[in-house]
């Protein structure tokens, strides 16, 4: 019984989000901007819930962030000229795209490394098991005795 | 004929059991470090650089302002706190407590808070700070690339940033980082 009310209430919940998530009233009257600003945001990490970027978060300092990358663009600067700021207080961990860097390197190239290595590892296996002597050594063997039987010489022997 | 087979077996020993077990060591090792590090601690990039400047009013006289620049000559730490901040009550015996040693001047940085409840707050669980100064729109916050209140930042004696704890201040990272580094900065 609990469970059928609280899947109601789960029902009714659902179908409330639409209704009030109308009634949000834009950020800002400009949508160009608006737009600029998302996509800035959307290079910035929320290092509050760090797997998110300051578009997606909620967090206050997410909100803080964004307003302070679309002040920054009313105040004319350039998205590289943002991005630097917040670099410059946060560190590169603001970036969700890390910048190549010299310390970033392993982060960049490390995976296809890894990669090339596991194919080079496979390839080799492979190979390997292909031409395995002992193998060949045991199979050719009872090939040979096994085509003898079939031949019918092993009876007149 | 029995060599060869001896080595064969080695090299099959080496590949089938000694490659996966290297390999998992390799993993524990580096999922160990991981767990040992705390995703919460990134290195700030304000390190060794000049403590961004700020022109703030004090909290209880809010007529008079202060900037970092007032305080150079001595080394003093920056502590961010807020009364609505649950880990800002947690650390606050500690402050206190530092604050009556007098080993070193602590100021406040009052982030993103209502001046009433921020002085309701040290009324209640007392003052630490020489000076509180308020920051209700967390610009200077951002500008000290604060993300975690409270977090805490030892200035030496020209203004520069050595050192910043992201989260509550305990009595063992005083007794083992702060007060060392202090006592060297004031040498």
């Amino acid at each position: 019984m609990h469970k059928i009310l609280l899947m109601l209430l789960c029902l009714a919940s659902w179908y409330a989000g639409p209704a009030t998530a109308a009634e949000a009233k834009p950020v800002s009257e400009d949508p160009a901007l608006e737009q600029r600003v998302m996509q800035i945001s959307n290079e910035l990490r929320c290092l509050v819930c760090q797997n998110q970027t300051i578009a997606d978060s909620h967090a206050e300092l997410a909100i803080d962030l964004r307003n302070q990358v679309r002040d920054q663009l009313k105040q004319g600067k350039s998205e590289q000229e943002i991005l630097d700021y917040m670099v410059q207080r946060y560190g590169d961990f603001v970036r969700y795209r890390p910048p190549v860097k010299l310390q970033t390197l392993v982060l960049w190239v490390g995976p296809f490394l890894l990669l090339a290595g596991g194919l080079f590892a496979l390839l080799r296996f492979l190979r390997r098991r292909r031409q395995s002597p002992e193998l060949n050594d045991v199979s050719q063997a009872r090939l040979d005795e096994a085509s003898r039987i079939l031949s019918g010489k092993e009876n007149r022997q | 004929m029995r060599r060869r087979q001896r080595s064969r077996l080695k090299g099959k020993i080496v590949a089938r059991y000694l490659v996966p077990l290297g390999i998992f060591l390799v993993l524990v090792v580096f999922l160990g470090v991981g767990l040992g590090l705390n995703p919460r601690q990134v290195p700030s990039p304000l390190i060794d650089r000049p403590a961004p400047t700020f022109d703030l009013p004090q909290l209880h006289a809010t007529d008079k302002r202060i900037s970092p620049e007032a305080l150079r000559g001595q080394v003093w730490l920056l502590n961010v706190w807020a009364s609505w901040c649950v880990s800002c009550r947690q650390e606050h015996p500690v402050l206190v407590d530092l604050a009556k040693s007098g080993v070193v001047p602590i100021y406040g940085l009052n982030y993103k808070d209502q001046r009433e409840e921020a002085l309701r707050w040290l009324q209640q669980w007392g003052d630490p700070y020489k000076l509180s100064v308020m920051d209700p729109k967390g610009m200077t916050g951002i500008d000290y690339g604060v993300y975690g209140v409270p977090e805490t930042y030892v200035i030496d004696k020209t203004g520069v940033i050595r050192y910043k704890q992201i989260g509550p201040l305990t009595p063992e990272i005083l007794r083992d980082t702060i007060l060392p580094l202090v006592k060297k900065l004031n040498a």
